[in-house]
């Protein structure tokens, strides 16, 4: 069909749209309900995996967390430090000494009790070593990274870190050279962690590793060991390497650990795997939705065919072929489609940016930002008006193929 | 003026159309021999039932014969696909019919450029053609109307106006005055019987109205679907 006939055919097939304006929207409902499902998904989606990629970039790509029993941790929040199995200096040793490790720091996460302003709240609390070899790693980390103030260092011990959160909690500013109480005693802000975006991270403090095991109780164990791989080495290979030795260290059997050697890959691997489980679910249902749609927009062009019998027989009368019948109504359809489609999006695409002021306002990631990529839109755009051409095949092939007497006397 | 040329532009030869209606074989047109010749005004008429729908339906390709041939120009249309057939329609033939058959949405102009989009005829042009054609039938100042805003006469000429898009040399008329009052209609046939003598198009038109015979050069009479009477 040449190129100059298009918009009088569209003309012909928008006529019959705008006719039936009620049923048309309704139709075109159908439609639209599914689109704006998977660009609301689609656009979340690709937003939630940047703040993921950002989040395993700050844990750095060279870092193993080994954490007590086998809940593991999700983006290095870890979810294993209220269980019974510990970590303690013997299993540090141990990691310090299988090939491959750089250097390991123990760190212990708690739940603290702090006051300024006349204001409690529990805030988590990591007790960080010190000593200058342990310090240069946890530097490398950007969670512990500090951007005003300095770090923890060696002799400190009521001394803390803040996350740029945590004045949020309190009335008044909570700054370098300000004072906090934790767990009743005073500590001096020295030093103020850089903004993550990650809301556990951007409010904790940070204290001295020794100052925390004695706030909390917990002598010589910890919530977790970081461990930095050396230049040139395997992580994977480190860490099945490390779970080797704490195995024999701690006898226990393979797949029997009461502790677990993460890497960022897999933890962002599980992430990702919970994701797409969820993402699939809710893509099936889209399906679902799109397929109602479509079966929507059969019927409606099946319904339009018997109305315009006596049109068709018109325009076969005065020289319409067959294929321009089956283009018309195609092109009706595909409108339909089409239409439903573009409110859909705009629509998928209110909705999301909705979704993204609820997590950013109220979930507390700030990073969190939707991502409609144009391909998205022009692929969803396309695959809406295939939708309405596919669904109308069969009803534009009954118009195209009517008798033209026949047609004319209805 | 010479009417009469040696080949004949419509021809049937022994013409059968049957119908089945369940087991029932019901003829309507039973062996129709007939020749138009260019330029001629032949009327077509008899009583309904006659098979004169079908006989129209027959010559303007809008069907084809259980059994017989139809040419056109000389060339066979009885065997052609449905899809041949209208591009033979849309070129060779003009329709005129009792109840208008104006595409309801579309204004006059666009009524009257339609044959020529099925022809693959550009944009420009089309408009340009059917802006004439509408002036020339009276409605220039009318082309934006829709059907619906136009008098029954008025629709009459856009659809005389659209048989003439592609400049057919056949025009049929089927009823053309059958939906119109007496003053309308004697308009309608002073404007048919102006394009056979001016414009020399050759006019078959079915009508079962005695008055409008006058009009004609040949009278064919049918009955039970075969041809009872033929007058000069």
């Amino acid at each position: 069909m040449e190129g100059k006939m298009i918009e009088d055919y569209l003309r012909l097939a928008t006529d019959g749209i705008m006719h039936r304006k009620l049923r048309s929207w309704l139709t075109m409902v159908g439609i639209f309900v599914g689109i704006i499902a998977v660009v609301t998904l689609i656009s979340l989606g690709q937003g939630l995996q940047r703040v993921i990629d950002e989040q395993f970039e700050m844990v750095g790509g060279d870092r193993i967390i080994v954490t007590p029993g086998r809940g593991g941790t999700l983006t290095g929040v870890p979810r294993g430090s209220f269980v019974a199995a510990k970590l303690d200096k013997s299993d540090l040793d141990v990691i310090e000494k299988v090939r491959g490790v750089d250097s390991a720091a123990g760190v212990i996460l708690a739940t603290g009790n702090v006051k300024a302003d006349n204001k409690r709240i529990l805030i988590p609390i990591f007790g960080v070593p010190t000593d200058p070899k342990y310090q240069k790693l946890l530097k490398q980390i950007d969670f512990f990274a500090v951007d005003e103030g300095r770090y923890l260092k060696e002799g400190d011990r009521y001394k803390a870190q803040v996350g740029v959160r945590t004045r949020d909690f309190f009335d008044t500013d909570i700054d370098v050279g300000d004072k906090i109480e934790i767990e009743g005693i005073m500590f001096d802000i020295v030093g103020k962690n850089k903004k993550t975006g990650n809301p556990f991270h951007d409010s904790k403090i940070t204290i001295p590793i020794e100052t925390a095991q004695e706030l909390f109780n917990k002598s010589d164990g910890y919530s977790m060991i970081q461990v930095k791989v050396e230049k040139g080495s395997d992580v994977s290979e480190v860490a099945e390497n490390i779970k080797k030795k704490l195995r024999r260290h701690r006898g226990v059997k393979e797949g029997e650990e009461d502790f677990t050697a993460e890497t960022p890959q897999n933890i962002v691997r599980v992430f990702k795997d919970v994701f797409n489980l969820v993402t699939g679910f809710l893509a099936g249902i889209a399906a679902i939705s799109l397929l109602v749609g479509g079966i929507g927009i059969m019927t409606t062009m099946y319904t339009s065919v018997l109305e315009r019998t006596h049109q068709i027989g018109i325009m076969k009368a005065i020289g319409a072929r067959n294929s321009d019948i089956l283009l018309i109504f195609l092109i009706e359809a595909g409108m339909l489609g089409l239409v439903g489609g573009i409110i859909g999006v705009l629509l998928g695409l209110l909705l999301s940016k909705f979704a993204e002021y609820l997590v950013v306002n109220y979930g507390g990631i700030d990073i969190f930002r939707v991502h409609a990529s144009p391909e998205l839109i022009i692929g969803t755009l396309l695959f809406s008006f295939l939708v309405g051409c596919f669904s109308g095949y069969l009803p534009a092939r009954r118009a195209s193929k009517m008798h033209p007497v026949e047609a004319l006397r209805k | 003026m010479e009417k009469i040329e040696t080949e004949p532009i419509i021809e049937l030869r022994d013409v059968w159309k049957i119908y089945k209606m369940g087991n029932v074989e019901v003829p309507a047109l039973r062996g129709l021999t007939m020749k138009v010749y260019p330029h001629e005004f032949v009327a077509i008429m008899g009583p309904s039932g006659s098979g004169k729908s079908t006989a129209m339906n027959m010559i303007g390709c809008l069907d084809v014969p259980t059994k017989g041939e139809i040419y056109l120009d000389g060339e066979d249309v009885s065997r052609l696909s449905e899809s041949d057939l209208a591009q033979i329609r849309g070129r060779k033939i003009g329709f005129i019919f009792q109840t208008f058959n104006l595409m309801p949405r579309l204004t006059a102009l666009e009524n009257v450029m339609l044959p020529m989009t099925f022809q693959d005829i550009p944009r420009y042009e089309r408009e340009r053609r059917a802006k004439k054609l509408l002036e020339d039938v009276g409605l220039g100042k009318r082309i934006y109307h829709k059907p619906s805003e136009l008098s029954g006469g008025e629709r009459q000429r856009v659809a005389i106006a659209r048989s003439l898009a592609n400049n057919p040399r056949v025009i049929l008329a089927d009823e053309p005055t059958g939906n119109l009052d007496s003053k309308m209609g004697r308009e309608i046939m002073e404007m048919l019987l102006e394009l056979h003598n001016s414009n020399g198009k050759t006019i078959v038109m079915v009508t079962h109205d005695e008055s409008l015979s006058r009009y004609a050069d040949k009278i064919i009479h049918l009955r039970d679907g075969r041809i009872t009477e033929v007058e000069q």
